[in-house]
């Protein structure tokens, strides 16, 4: 199997199949020679309580042109030299993965910097809707309080 | 021809399904009519979006749809 390379700075995708976390995290470590700093954050679906299935729906004219405006507006924030953003779409079910971000800059506090800033505005900015299928069935998840005081850090 | 109106999210279940044809041309008031008194108490709401033809308007109130457009009800993202 060929190997995956990554041919732009800012890798943006958003996938229905599972995200190989592993084989992009290798291709992005070999893609940011010029980098003194990568930070990976991996999230996942919370076993929470009797949720059975997470379910992501996206509106693909919107969703992905805004999460590629969103890494390009983190990379001139933090002078990122480059950054994976990785979202999963479609049904998952709890411990797997369902977004992976990726910074790469000169400096550790940038890149950290980076990914807490992208995953903030993933959570509660993103053209994402999710819901959650229960024992009695599916239930959409509404925005929490909690996400506009994460964004409000950044303003 | 017509316009294409999307309903994303939790506004499917509202609507009744997840797209639905209505004549052009369509503007807001006309798209309040077309989707039944339920949806329509949701697209008042502030934090509900529109998009038309890929662009999310800055004031839904202006939309204009014409032949082949595509609209969508965009209700507020999910949190985490």
């Amino acid at each position: 199997m060929a190997r995956l390379r990554l041919e732009s700075p800012l890798d943006v995708r958003l996938t229905d199949s599972g995200l190989s976390v592993g084989e992009a995290l290798a291709a992005f470590n070999a893609a940011q020679g010029g980098a003194g700093a990568i930070v990976s954050m991996l999230g996942k679906v919370r076993p929470d309580g009797d949720v059975k299935a997470l379910e992501l729906t996206h509106y693909k004219p919107l969703t992905l042109p805004g999460i590629q405006a969103l890494a390009d507006t983190a990379r001139n924030r933090f002078s990122l030299t480059g950054a994976v953003v990785w979202h999963r779409i479609g049904v998952m079910v709890p411990g797997e993965a369902i977004v992976l971000v990726a910074t790469a800059a000169l400096h550790r506090r940038d890149a950290f910097a980076a990914a807490d800033y992208l995953m903030d505005h993933l959570k509660s900015a993103a053209w994402l809707w999710k819901r959650e299928r229960r024992a009695d069935g599916w239930h959409w998840i509404e925005p929490r309080s909690q996400d506009h005081a994460d964004l409000a850090r950044w303003k | 021809m017509a316009v294409r109106v999307l309903f994303l999210g939790p506004l499917a279940d509202l609507a009744g399904s997840a797209e639905r044809e209505i004549p052009a041309p369509l503007d807001w008031l006309g798209l309040l009519d077309a989707v039944g008194p339920e949806v329509a108490g949701q697209l008042r709401d502030e934090r509900v979006h529109i998009a038309c033809a890929g662009r999310v308007l800055a004031d839904k109130t202006t939309l204009t749809a014409g032949d082949g457009d595509e609209v969508a009800l965009l209700p507020p993202v999910s949190g985490g």
